[in-house]
């Protein structure tokens, strides 16, 4: 212990601390991705429908109603499948925390035995889009296909960068980045909120996988020409531009007129 | 303005007078005293400064250099990431950067830091005088004297008419300048071609689209049939007629008296092309109903006809009428019944003439 309080002032001690910590970050961040693929199971037990609806009838009822079938505060979900709960229950959307325009995403509330069993329950009440197969996941498809269909498709709302946008009355479509790849397909085939549905007769299994492909392709080349500002375009490019480029235009034309000591 | 250093009276409003004849005369102050800079007065920092010059010279070699590696090392051959062609791009900027600004600031250090700095005054010179503009009125004369122009109308007048003609050729050729847009504006490719109604394809791969393939809240990027096969005039013809396809409880839908006809089944088709300023407005919110434009967040509301609801649209999208044919794909049963888009000058005549 003496030895590493007496290096801790130590010039390289803060890049080490550094390294020491992406490292650990670099190491959860793997087992947790392949905990998460490990877990594709799309096949419910009778068990897990009932564990589900007792979970539902705890958590969920109040809003949408004993057996889902609706009330004034949510919709019914009969027929909305595994897949919308797995996805409002997995990305925290779901319970949710307060009325407004839209959901947020926050960390889960049920952990993902308990997000099965909910689907399970959902799912036994009438068919729905289900669970996608990690077939569809693994992000080997066509990402030049894929972009094209998310220019076509997606980009209106959600930036052609992935970015996120805004839409009307304080919604807003949100960044794409860091979300997982099951959770993107379950968007796509469940259109939720006001997302519309993007259902297979529209952009088939390959099409969705495509364009997983090429969300996560741009996410993983990022910007390597520096800070994107955001990826938002004329505004923060803008503001940049007006506030450093001018700044450095008047710091160039002082420098040029002033005496040299 | 007077020279106010000629010690002339000097009686420009803005300069106040202390007393009622007294001529306010100014003194010369002439230069300030000539200040040394350090590198005039030390060799050492005269040395500095000279090898300052030097590193900003050879910080634009080294951005020439990287210029070149850039180009030249970086392999953009098939399959190459985007990661790597911007991470060129960068390189490439930064290497010119460097290599112009090292040389521009080094210019300016070296002439500021070492080269001789002292001030020098230059008189300053009549502008005119009567005898330059004598002379000058002079060369004028001579010369409408010599050419005759005077004398001799005929060749005036005929100069005066060729130079008045020869821009003619130019009025002609330029109003040719490309095709005129006539009545493209008021047609787009969903017209029925020889009795066929054109079928709702997918964008962008052109396939048909079933009515039973658009569920409920679905959203449909749409163009007409056989638009990828075009060779020529694709992209205008696209630009005109993009369609948003989407399907509400069609009791959500209010249509008006002759246009109940126009949906099918809750599928309903809007033009895409925003009547502001013609941006694509595809950003449909299935619980609101609302389709959002992107550019001024024109809002119109699908369940009132695409009527505006917000923004500085002046007309509601226009709707493309559809129904079904025999073997279960969606049809256009005829043209839009306005032009698209924003407004033109010829606008309210073809949308007269579509719908006499």
């Amino acid at each position: 212990m003496k030895a590493l309080s007496q290096k801790r002032r130590h010039p390289l001690a803060a890049i080490a601390l550094l390294l020491m910590g992406l490292l650990v970050t670099g190491g959860l961040y793997a087992v947790a991705t392949t905990v998460n693929q490990a877990k594709a199971s799309t096949s419910f037990s009778a068990n897990d429908a009932e564990e589900g609806g007792k979970l539902f009838a705890a958590n969920c009822a109040t809003c949408h109603g004993m057996g889902a079938s609706g009330s004034q505060a949510g919709p019914s979900l009969v027929g909305v499948g595994a897949a919308a709960v797995d996805f409002q229950v997995g990305t925290g959307r779901m319970p949710m925390q307060m009325n407004g325009p839209q959901a947020y995403k926050k960390p889960a509330q049920f952990n993902e035995e308990q997000t099965h069993q909910l689907s399970a329950y959902v799912a036994s009440l009438g068919p729905g889009p289900s669970i996608p197969e990690a077939s569809v996941l693994d992000g080997q498809g066509d990402a030049a296909n894929g972009g094209e269909l998310f220019r076509v498709n997606c980009a209106m709302c959600h930036n052609a960068a992935a970015a996120g946008g805004a839409l009307t009355r304080g919604k807003f479509a949100p960044a794409l980045s860091g979300v997982s790849e099951k959770h993107i397909y379950e968007a796509m085939v469940t259109g939720p909120q006001n997302m519309p549905v993007f259902s297979d007769a529209n952009i088939g299994p390959e099409g969705k996988r495509d364009i997983i492909t090429f969300l996560k392709q741009i996410e993983a080349n990022g910007s390597p020409g520096g800070a994107d500002l955001g990826a938002l375009g004329p505004v923060s490019e803008g503001l940049f531009v007006w506030i450093a480029g001018l700044g450095v235009i008047i710091a160039f034309t002082i420098w040029l007129t002033s005496r040299t000591s | 303005m007077g020279n106010h250093s000629d010690g002339s009276p000097n009686h420009s409003g803005t300069v106040a007078t202390a007393g009622q004849n007294e001529v306010e005369k100014f003194q010369d102050p002439g230069l300030p005293p000539h200040r040394l800079r350090l590198a005039d007065t030390d060799p050492k920092a005269a040395k500095r400064a000279e090898r300052q010059v030097a590193l900003l010279f050879g910080t634009s070699v080294v951005g020439t250099l990287i210029f070149l590696v850039a180009y030249f090392a970086i392999d953009l051959g098939d399959g190459t990431g985007i990661a790597t062609v911007r991470l060129q791009n960068m390189l490439l900027g930064l290497g010119t950067a460097f290599a112009m600004l090292g040389i521009g600031t080094g210019i300016v250090h070296w002439a500021k830091a070492l080269m001789p700095d002292h001030e020098v005054s230059e008189e300053r010179h009549a502008i005119r005088t009567e005898e330059d503009r004598q002379a000058a009125v002079r060369i004028v004369d001579d010369i409408a004297e010599e050419t005759g122009i005077k004398r001799r109308p005929l060749i005036r007048n005929t100069l005066l008419g060729a130079v008045a003609l020869a821009p003619l050729p130019a009025l002609a050729i330029f109003g040719d300048l490309g095709p005129r847009p006539d009545d493209a504006l008021k047609h787009t490719m969903w017209a029925p071609q020889d009795g066929k109604l054109k079928r709702l394809a997918r964008d962008p791969d052109g396939t048909p689209i079933k009515a039973a393939d658009v569920t409920i809240g679905s959203a449909f990027h749409v163009i007409p049939e056989g638009l990828n096969e075009l060779h020529e005039h694709k992209l205008e013809e696209k630009a005109k007629a993009v369609v948003l396809l989407m399907r509400l409880n069609p009791e959500s839908l209010n249509p008006s008296p002759g246009r109940e006809d126009w949906a099918y089944n809750g599928i309903v088709a809007y033009s895409k092309i925003c009547t502001h300023v013609g941006c694509p407005v595809a950003l449909y919110e299935q619980q609101t109903h609302h389709l959002l434009c992107p550019c001024h967040q024109s809002t119109f509301d699908l369940t009132q006809e695409c009527k505006v609801i917000f923004g500085p649209a002046s007309r509601p999208l226009p709707q493309l009428p559809i129904a079904v044919d025999s073997e279960g794909y969606l049809v256009a049963t005829s043209d839009f019944k306005e032009p698209v888009g924003p407004s033109y000058w010829e606008r309210d005549e073809h949308e007269r003439s579509i719908n006499a």
